[in-house]
């Protein structure tokens, strides 16, 4: 019983545990919230087999009763019909769906990925004294990205986490969908291009935990995983100072070089990270000149660029199209990428503060961008306008009920 | 690593050397099926049945022989969607311990993406299309379908698209994206040679027949019962035909819409499912499960209905609940509609949305609940024969509930946090599919291949098919559930962990037990082809049926009924048998009228075919001629106006005396 | 205690009378339900306009991109159409197969105007370098006024086919289901346009 769970009623579980050998991470979690939703799975079930054991009980029975052989049975050919019965054949799965669906409401809101955690355990409250770790996430092919905006540093394939504090972790992808999961410390949820997710957990067990792509995501999927510590804050911190001391910055240059696909990829660190790396590239502008998400965006919010908005494009000399050696599509148009409006200046401000407090944008400077007049109001706003630049689709979620459909 | 070019020729598109796989396994696949295959076209020229074939089967209208057709083309791809589980089986028990396995990535994408596709749809899809096909017509005591010219075609256009599929298996490759094939993975971007092109093209040939099929089942049970049968005097398994070919007419346009976006995507360079330029890669998912959810239901619900009537004619008894059976099938149509987002509560919807969504998945278990108790009801008081489509009813009553009890923990978002994606997933839908899907399709072959050949099945092969399946299914896939359990994903090639391979060992072993329950079936076959005299059936009626189809002879002649059947109640035959009800003999026999066979079906679809593979290699000339072609065949077949003919008299008389003098004999 | 034990009537169970067994009876029920899976895919293109059709991605908007006259003009051409399908269709209904045959010319020729302003309409937005390519909102715009082009384009292929039968054979009852159904056919091209031009064109405008 390597990491049996420290939090959790269900201790006798054990026994299913067993069955699976110690490994069933997701029925013997080291997190919180993996605990809680291992909670929901096993009540879920029994609540189910409260109806499904005698369905499948009454099913062997009555074929071994009524078995044309039986001659002892009542045989009641013209019988089709009973009211009462039918009843509760309805009534009896209504019930526990209506017992489960309650479960469900509660725990759904209560487990909710999005929502910062209440508690680190049970009975522990999180208070002020705990400071959330914030990891940044980046599914690349075929590795995983972990930037510490907190720490400055970052490092890939391999992710340490200090024991009994809050982690929210903010995940994109650089490339196709894919979905960042830690069996042990809490569910999953999809890392996708041009989009921020979030989710919450917590780790209360230290040790080394599997964490792994879950989602499909090309040829490198299956080598895709990472190795997950959890440790106490002084290790913590220990292994913030190793990556420190490695040397090496990471910066849109050499993001541009790490994204490109590779597999099995050891464990790296960087003892730098460009502060605007992340919402870049959630943004998909880590190249040179393109237009970031953002600031598309905030245009099409005006109405888009206009006529001349079909010249504000270049051919893409670097992009995913040439990185897998594809030209245009054969019946179409060369792929092309928009060229980004903004003075470097603009771009400090989008980025300035990866936070998502909205700012306000004065004095706009003379603009870039093959001389585009960008739609009146964009930068040219009254002072007091403000606009919410860092990571739109993530603001858009906080106002709405997700970013979904 | 077959990645070729995408450089064109004007005359072969992208089509090259290259295309042809490099590797053994291929080779020595494509070498077998050659010979097979040259060795049938050989019988076929030896014996002269080619014109046979032609005018008797390829070009028939007559939706028995369609039906025939379908389950034939279903259990031809079962063997080759198998041979993909049985290649993914190995490679998951010999990638451990720094072994790679004997598969490359290239090629065992290919193999789980082409297993589902080919599984779901030219093996589910063409059984149940062929189920109905061949029974309800029968049932409501008709003589053909609505639009019989329509049928032969919407066949072979499912028979097309099954081409196009296996012909990715020889020339270039398939898609590697999963049998769903989410943007931007399937964009042109990272999937850039002809994997997702085969799909596209494989899937929307095939999916023209099935909307066509689905719009011909419907009008046909609105339009062609025989007098007396009401709404509600239908039999279960044609109510439940209804509701599924609602289900396909009102799917199925929705997953060629999306797939003609997606190859706009890829042959145009518009921004549906793009990352950049204002695409939305959600919005493909949204869309396909907007199919792909109704999609489970329509594979599931003719089964239903299936286990309806075996339960009902083994029990010797009525149908429990009859009404309740109707609503609850109504229910799930509507439901099924309710639920798509369940497949991805992880990509981040708010609570609410997923809450929302997971009870109305759960409130289907309510009325599925309802079907299964009055299955069991109609058990209690029976004379229960254990015949063996009987035995396959009650494995399936076993082992679906288990599978639909973890399908409702899946509806349960923070469990679905940490077992989607997982092989408690693939547990799962394996669970309800072999469980649900395919023991009914073997309950409803073997009780109605006496009514289709006019002889039973072998018991014995059947009884060795039968448990060998049964027991495979449980181990091969119950070992899943544990290794969801462990947080082990599903799509993976190689592995790190070696406490899995147990597991995986377990789920091999399955696999060669089922293996063994298909060969058994297969040899079942064949004996009781060649034992047919010894199991022979003159009555037209070897169960003690109770619906329209029994009353006719087996098989059924051209016509199906020399004089439509007046229905006065639920199980329409067996109130006829009740009442004594004679053959109408002494009337005087009426012309029938009947439509005319036709090759314009089988033109049409190869000629589609054509085009797609065209399309598929970048063949412009080619596509164009091809769509061209169907345009003007399309047209000269309108202007034919002769379609149908009648069978005089004298020769229904002939049929029908011969058919009276063998059950006197018979008696 | 069944509820089904309807008392059987004596004796009848077979219709042995002669029927007359109206040919095709089934055909315009299929044609509807064809026509509503048609509809759906429709649906699929307009949802996919909802939502892609503000994602200009800096690029040009309707409002720089669509003339509302021309786009009236059109609306103008298809809605005559529908119109001179049904006097075509009342011809026929006199029997008057000459008329009949002159309002489907009309109806073709108001067809292939449509056509004709529609293609130069895509012509003119693609050379103003506003393709299908260029960003979200452009692609559900062709592809939803494409599709709906397209089923124009093959309508007035059946107009033409249909006309030649009717040459042909006259106004026989198998071409009568078939004028009947090529009419629904058109004027559900009518009830969509009405969709597009309002959803697209008008709420783009304003
Ligand atoms: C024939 C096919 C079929 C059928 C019938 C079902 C039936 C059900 N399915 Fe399954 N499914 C099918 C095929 C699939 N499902 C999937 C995935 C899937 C997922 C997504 C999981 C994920 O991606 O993370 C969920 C939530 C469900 C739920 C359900 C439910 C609730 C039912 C219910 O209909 C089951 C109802 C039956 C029950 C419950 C048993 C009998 C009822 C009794 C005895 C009454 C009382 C019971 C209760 C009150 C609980 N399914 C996938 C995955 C696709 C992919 O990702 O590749 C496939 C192919
Ligand atoms: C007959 C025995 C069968 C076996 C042994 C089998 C085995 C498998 C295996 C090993 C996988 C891959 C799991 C993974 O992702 O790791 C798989 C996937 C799948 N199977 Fe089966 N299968 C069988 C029958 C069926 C049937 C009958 C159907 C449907 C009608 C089906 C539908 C699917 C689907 C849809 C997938 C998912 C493909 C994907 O990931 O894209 N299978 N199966
Ligand atoms: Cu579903």
């Amino acid at each position: 019983m390597k990491h049996m769970a420290k939090p959790g009623r269900l201790g006798w579980l054990s026994v299913l545990v067993l069955l699976a050998g110690c490994k069933a991470e997701v029925l013997a979690p080291a997190g919180d919230v993996a605990a809680q939703q291992r909670d929901l799975l096993v009540i879920s079930t029994l609540l189910m087999l409260v109806i499904i054991v005698p369905v499948m009980a009454m099913t062997a029975f009555f074929a071994w009763k009524y078995r044309a052989k039986n001659h002892q049975a009542r045989y009641m050919p013209d019988w089709d019909h009973s009211t009462k019965l039918e009843l509760l054949i309805w009534s009896a799965p209504l019930l526990i769906v209506v017992s489960l669906g309650a479960l469900t409401w509660v725990g759904t809101h209560l487990l909710d990925p999005y929502r910062p955690l209440s508690r680190v355990a049970p009975g522990q409250e999180v208070t002020e004294d705990h400071e959330v770790l914030r990891v940044e996430v980046v599914a690349l092919d075929w590795k995983w990205l972990f930037i510490y905006p907190q720490q400055g540093v970052a490092s890939v394939n391999e992710l340490t986490l200090p024991v009994d504090r809050p982690v929210e972790f903010r995940l994109t992808s650089s490339s196709v969908m894919n979905a960042f999961y830690i069996p042990a410390m809490a569910g999953m949820i999809y890392a996708m291009p041009g989009m921020e997710t979030t989710l919450h957990g917590v780790m209360n067990q230290p040790g080394g935990y599997k964490g792994i792509a879950s989602h499909y995501s090309g040829a490198g999927f299956s080598g895709m995983h990472f190795a997950a510590h959890a440790t106490d804050d002084a290790g913590f911190d220990d292994w913030v100072q190793t990556l420190r001391a490695g040397g090496e910055m990471l910066d849109r240059a050499r993001y541009l070089e790490l994204e490109a696909p590779s597999q099995n990829v050891a464990p790296m660190g960087f003892a730098q990270v460009d502060p605007h790396l992340f919402p870049r590239i959630v943004n998909m502008c880590v190249e040179e000149g393109k237009m970031c998400m953002a600031e598309m965006m905030a245009v099409d919010a005006e109405g888009g660029a206009g006529l001349a908005g079909t010249m504000n494009m270049a051919a893409l000399t670097y992009d995913k199209f040439k990185r897998r050696g594809t030209r245009a599509p054969v019946l179409g148009w060369e792929p092309f990428q928009v060229l980004s409006f903004c003075t470097p200046e603009d771009s400090a401000l989008m980025f300035g503060n990866a936070s998502v407090e909205a700012r306000s944008l004065a004095d706009p400077a003379p603009l870039r961008g093959r001389g585009m007049e960008p739609p009146a109001g964009l930068f040219g706003r009254a002072a007091t306008s403000e606009i919410t630049l860092a990571n739109p689709m993530a603001a858009k979620a906080r106002g709405g009920d997700g970013h979904n459909l | 690593m077959a990645t070729a070019s995408n450089e064109t020729t004007f005359l072969l598109g992208r089509l090259n050397w290259d295309a042809i796989p490099h590797d053994p396994i291929v080779w020595a696949t494509f070498v077998v099926v050659a010979l097979g295959g040259i060795g049938l076209l050989a019988a076929l020229t030896r014996y002269r049945l080619w014109g046979w074939l032609w005018r008797e089967w390829f070009t028939s209208v007559d939706h028995k022989k369609i039906g025939i057709m379908y389950i034939i083309l279903a259990l031809v791809m079962l063997v080759r969607g198998f041979a993909d589980a049985v290649m993914m089986r190995l490679q998951q028990v010999w990638a451990f311990g720094g072994s790679e396995g004997y598969l490359n990535s290239h090629h065992y994408d290919q193999i789980f993406t082409a297993h589902g596709v080919i599984m779901i749809f030219f093996v589910a899809m063409p059984f149940v299309t062929g189920l109905m096909n061949y029974v309800v017509p029968l049932q409501i005591g008709a003589r053909d379908v609505s639009f019989p010219f329509l049928n032969n075609f919407s066949f072979w256009m499912t028979a097309g698209g099954a081409v196009i599929v296996m012909v990715s298996l020889f020339v270039g490759e398939f898609a590697q994206t999963g049998w769903l094939a989410f943007p931007p993975l399937s964009g042109i971007g990272y999937s850039p040679w002809v994997g997702v092109d085969y799909y596209i093209w494989g899937l929307q040939v095939a999916g023209v027949g099935t909307t066509l099929s689905g719009i011909n089942l419907v009008v046909t049970i609105v339009k062609m019962r025989a007098p007396g049968m009401t709404m509600m005097r239908m039999p279960v398994f044609t109510w439940t035909s209804l509701c599924t070919n609602i289900l396909i007419v009102a799917s199925f346009p929705v997953l060629t819409a999306t797939l003609v976006l997606l190859t706009l995507d890829r042959y145009v360079g518009t921004n549906f499912f793009t990352n950049d330029l204002g695409g939305n890669p959600m919005m493909y998912i949204n869309l396909i499960w907007i199919w792909g959810h109704p999609e489970v239901y329509i594979l599931i619900l003719p089964l239903f209905g299936v286990f309806s009537e075996v339960t009902s004619t083994f029990s010797g008894k009525r149908l429990f609940g009859y009404s309740s059976m109707v609503y609850a099938t109504v229910c799930i149509t509507i439901l099924s509609y309710l639920v798509w987002l369940h497949h991805f509560f992880t990509m981040g919807s708010g609570a609410s949305v997923n809450s929302f969504f997971g009870i109305t998945t759960m409130i289907i278990s309510i009325p599925t609940g309802a079907k299964l108790f009055n299955w069991l009801f109609t058990m209690y008081g029976g004379r229960i024969r254990f015949e063996l489509p009987m035995m396959w009813t009650v494995a399936f009553m076993l082992t679906f509930t288990v599978g639909g009890m973890t399908g409702v923990l899946l509806a349960v978002p923070p469990a679905d946090f940490v077992l989607h994606n997982s092989l408690f997933l693939v547990a799962h839908f394996h669970n309800v599919i072999i469980g649900g899907v395919l023991f009914g399709c073997f309950a409803a072959i073997n009780f109605w291949w006496p009514k289709a050949f006019g002889y039973k099945l072998d018991v014995f092969w059947g009884k060795v098919s039968f448990w060998f399946w049964v027991v495979g299914f449980w181990f091969a896939f119950m070992p899943l559930y544990v290794l969801g359990l462990m947080g082990v994903t599903r799509r993976l090639r190689v592995f790190d962990d070696p406490d899995l391979r147990i597991w995986f060992a377990i789920a091999a072993l399955g696999a060669v037990l089922i293996a063994i329950g298909i060969a058994a079936m297969f040899v079942q076959f064949a004996v009781s082809i060649r034992k047919r005299q010894l199991n022979r059936d003159v009555t037209g009626d070897p169960w003690d049926g109770r619906t329209l189809e029994w009353a006719t002879s087996s098989p059924p002649p051209d016509y199906n009924f020399a004089f439509s059947p007046v229905v006065h109640g639920l199980d329409a035959w067996w109130e006829m048998k009740k009442a004594g009800a004679t053959r109408p003999d002494a009337a005087g026999f009426l012309p029938i009228h009947m439509p005319r066979n036709t090759g314009a079906g089988v033109v049409l679809a190869a000629l589609s075919t054509i085009c797609g593979l065209a399309l598929v290699w970048y063949i412009w000339w080619l596509a164009a001629l091809g769509f061209l072609a169907i345009l003007a065949v399309s047209i000269a077949h309108s202007f034919n106006y002769n379609r149908d003919y009648h069978i005089p008299a004298e020769q229904v008389r002939a049929v029908e005396d011969a058919r009276s003098r063998a059950l006197a004999q018979g008696a | 205690m069944s509820m089904t034990a309807t008392a059987v009537p004596p004796g009848k169970f077979w219709d042995t009378e002669p029927h007359h067994h109206e040919e095709g009876a089934s055909t315009s029920l299929g044609f509807w339900i064809y026509l509503m899976s048609d509809c759906l895919m429709f649906a699929v293109l307009f949802a996919v306009y909802g939502v892609l059709g503000a994602n200009y991605a800096a690029g040009p908007g309707p409002k720089d991109l669509f003339d509302l006259n021309l786009i009236a003009l059109n609306t103008a051409m298809l809605l005559f159409s529908s119109i001179t399908f049904g006097f075509a269709m009342l011809a026929m209904g006199r029997g008057d197969q000459r008329g009949t045959l002159r309002w489907l010319a009309v109806t073709l020729f108001f067809g292939l105007c449509f056509l004709a302003i529609e293609i130069y309409e895509f012509r003119h937005l693609i050379h103003l370098g506003a393709g299908p390519h260029r960003s979200g909102f452009l692609s559900a715009f062709f592809a939803l006024v494409g599709t709906h082009g397209l089923h124009v384009a093959f309508g007035s292929i059946w107009l033409v086919t249909l006309m030649v039968q009717i040459t042909q054979k006259g106004l026989i009852a198998a071409n009568r289901r078939r004028m009947a159904c090529l009419s629904m056919f058109w004027h559900f091209l009518d009830v969509i346009w009405i969709g597009v031009f309002t959803f697209v064109y008008l709420l783009g405008m304003i």
